[in-house]
């Protein structure tokens, strides 16, 4: 199954998370990740969220939305039209001390990442970029040990020229 | 221009504006500001025993005159127990609002004396609601509550309002408009949609009309009848749509589902094409989804975009109002027909052979007790064609269903989706308060009555006399017919003893009401008649019946509409039909 991003702008009003959270689950819809944030306009908010659906349950999943009184607009943004960002924070172990970080170093530039915080047992890697890339260097940075990790979770927006 | 007054007279004057003539409650400290000016307003406030009663009123009130009902009840015990009704109302798209006091806005979230947060237990299952804290919010969020409650795919809103706000002095203003930038109105459908039917309908040899409870929520029985009579297909209404349809007319096949008759169920299974009119494809409709109509090509007409293809993909989706959708079926439809229309005898054949051979019946009692659906066959019988008739939820609902004529919409009214036991009472409290010159009878339970029949209380104080068919059978009967299907005749706790005890005549005089009871077969119209002579005063009638009768047919939970089964293993005889 593929992960679908759907930017939904609501009214900026209290409850309207939880009425939208609350949907997804009373559904039985998974979230994958959820962010949310002003806008342009200070009265509506923007909730990107991730789910891993498909078809005919994804149709499901916007009309139930947008029977939400909150819910102004829902809009699929594909991979290949939309900007997709997400920004992690990952800590991890340098066992093997300075080699290790030689290592490291080598990896975050393959992948333009860069350290916020080193000590001479952890760096702290911060990555803006889309999911897939995150992944990526996730994946490669494993090899160290991961000792914490955050994620934002996918914020998302068309491109200005359609591909 | 703008008064200075409280928060309450703000949030009754808005009721007023919004049009509410009568509303069903209890008050209590967080609301008590609001009961002030209740004392002054030309709205009718009904004392309930228990807010469930206020809230299945208001239910009663709704379906029976298609107007939005009203409840209203303080903080904390009293909202959480309109969380049933509310959950009802929902599900069987009923328009209602629900007033709560909330507690004073700087008490939020302390755990305060009679907190809950009634705007998030409420939030899946009501349409939307709102919590105001602001006096200043108040006739904008009443405005909204009734727009959204009544139009579209109607359903319940709660509108939660803190004590502070209902204290604080504010300059009233009833709002010009309704902005709601995200609330869409789906109710134009679109034409193309409505060519792309015709066009179906007009290559279907084998159609079926299924007809769900969205036709009289849009007072759409005229159209109904004028659409159905140009198909000449049969027609089938649903638990939520008896009396959408004359149950007299020689189109209608009955219901269908799990006790519909063996006509409506098996023309589903074996048709071409299905018009579905505001139906949601249930699985008390659909028995097992998968072998469901496997043959038929869907049209869906319905309001609410998100039903379509919910359940059952849609080969031709209408979303709109099904009353505007049929109304303008009906030209495309015959131009369609000028130019072919299908011969339907062959289909007509078969379904007239299921519905002579397989017509819904039962057998007497042997052993001289009364039967529970002659009590209510005969009920319908003697009854005036306008009466309302509520229902509980069990045995004695499909009975209903299954042996009333129903001609007229808004004349049965009961709770299909949610399935709340304890609804019929209040709800024919609210739709006598709603409809005082018709006839509202409530077939209950002896299980159901237990629940709510405080509210006969409520109907002697306040001139309501609503009467009660009471079908005790001592059980709770479908619960009971269940374990002697499925559960080797294990009757686990369904057994409530209540021949006696209660002694619900007793129990009937004892709240102000007349009390009655019948036991034997020869006694039923005179002990009916007896009740209708009864006008000044609310009637309950404790007809002791056959406790072992069952329900059928049935299609058992989960299996498939072919499996549909006319008594205790015994399946339709389908080998001597032409299928």
């Amino acid at each position: 199954m593929q992960t679908h991003i759907l930017s939904v702008l609501v009214e900026n009003q209290a409850g309207v998370l939880a009425r939208v959270s609350s949907l997804f689950s009373r559904r039985g819809y998974n979230i994958e990740a959820l962010s949310v944030g002003p806008t342009e306009n200070a009265e509506i908010s923007r909730i990107t969220i991730a789910v891993n659906v498909e078809g005919h349950a994804l149709d499901q999943v916007i009309q139930q939305l947008d029977k939400l009184v909150n819910v102004i607009d829902i809009i699929e943004l594909p991979e290949r039209t939309s900007h997709q960002v997400e920004l992690i924070l990952v800590r991890i172990g340098l066992k093997n001390g300075e080699s290790d970080r030689k290592s490291v170093d080598a990896v975050l530039e393959k992948f333009g990442a860069h350290v916020v915080e080193a000590t001479n047992s952890s760096v702290t890697i911060q990555q803006t970029a889309s999911p897939a890339q995150t992944q990526m260097l996730l994946n490669e940075l494993a090899q160290f040990g991961i000792m914490e990790l955050t994620q934002s979770g996918v914020v998302a927006m068309g491109r200005s020229i359609q591909p | 221009m703008a008064e200075e007054m409280t928060g309450a007279q703000s949030l009754i004057r808005s009721l007023e504006h919004a049009g509410v003539d009568v509303m069903f409650g209890i008050p209590g400290g967080a609301i008590l500001p609001a009961y002030d000016p209740i004392y002054d307003s030309k709205i009718r406030h009904i004392l309930v025993r228990h807010e469930q009663g206020a809230g299945h009123a208001a239910t009663g009130y709704a379906q029976a005159t298609g107007r939005v009902g009203t409840c209203i009840a303080t903080s904390g015990p009293g909202a959480t127990n309109l969380v049933t009704p509310i959950a009802d109302a929902q599900m069987d798209s009923v328009p209602m609002v629900a007033i709560t006091g909330q507690v004073p806005s700087s008490a939020i979230g302390t755990d305060a004396f009679q907190e809950a947060d009634i705007r998030g237990i409420t939030m899946p299952i009501t349409k939307h609601n709102y919590l105001i804290t602001k006096a200043i919010d108040i006739p904008r969020a009443i405005a909204q509550a009734y727009h959204i409650a009544a139009s579209g795919r109607p359903g319940a809103v709660l509108v939660d309002v803190a004590k502070d706000a209902l204290q604080e002095r504010v300059n009233f203003q009833w709002p010009k408009d309704i902005d709601l930038p995200g609330y869409r109105d789906h109710s134009q459908p679109v034409s193309q949609s409505i060519k792309d039917a015709a066009a179906l309908i007009a290559q279907s040899v084998r159609p079926v009309l299924y007809v769900g409870g969205g036709v009289i929520k849009a007072n759409g029985h005229k159209e109904l009848l004028a659409l159905a009579e140009l198909v000449g297909a049969p027609v089938v209404t649903t638990l939520m749509a008896r009396g959408a349809f004359p149950d007299s007319h020689r189109l209608h096949v009955g219901m269908p589902g799990m006790h519909g008759t063996v006509a409506a169920v098996t023309s589903l299974q074996k048709a071409d094409l299905l018009i579905t009119l505001g139906a949601r494809f249930d699985d008390r409709v659909t028995g097992k989804l998968s072998t469901f109509a496997p043959n038929a090509k869907v049209i869906h007409a319905d309001i609410d975009p998100a039903e379509i293809g919910k359940n059952r993909h849609a080969d031709v989706p209408v979303v709109g109002d099904v009353r505007l959708t049929m109304a303008q079926l009906l030209p495309a439809l015959k131009a369609e027909f000028a130019k072919s229309q299908p011969d339907l005898t062959a289909w007509w054949k078969q379904v007239e052979g299921w519905r002579t051979t397989y017509p819904v019946g039962y057998d007497m009692p042997n052993d001289g007790s009364l039967s529970p659906q002659y009590v209510i066959e005969r009920l319908g019988k003697i009854s005036d064609p306008d009466t309302i008739y509520t229902a509980g939820v069990g045995q004695h609902q499909m009975w209903a269903s299954q042996f009333i004529s129903y001609e007229k919409p808004r004349t049965w009214l009961n709770s299909g989706g949610l399935g709340t036991m304890g609804y019929a009472v209040p709800a024919a409290m609210g739709a006598k308060v709603g409809a005082p010159n018709t006839a509202v009878w409530a077939i209950d339970g002896d299980g159901c009555f237990q629940m709510t029949n405080q509210e006969l209380v409520t109907c002697a104080i306040n001139n309501i006399p609503i009467k009660v068919a009471l079908i005790n059978n001592e059980s709770l009967g479908m619960v009971r017919q269940w374990q002697t299907l499925f559960y080797n005749q294990r009757y686990s706790n369904t057994d409530l003893h209540s021949k006696r005890v209660p002694d619900f005549a007793k129990l009937a005089e004892a709240m102000g009401c007349v009390g009655l009871r019948c036991e034997r077969p020869e006694d039923v119209d005179k002990t009916i008649e007896a009740a209708m002579a009864i006008n000044d005063q609310p009637v309950v009638v404790d007809f002791n019946v056959f406790r072992d009768a069952m329900v059928w047919p049935m299609v058992a939970a989960g299996t498939s509409n072919d499996d549909i089964m006319i008594a205790r293993e015994l399946a339709p005889d389908w080998d001597s039909q032409e299928l």
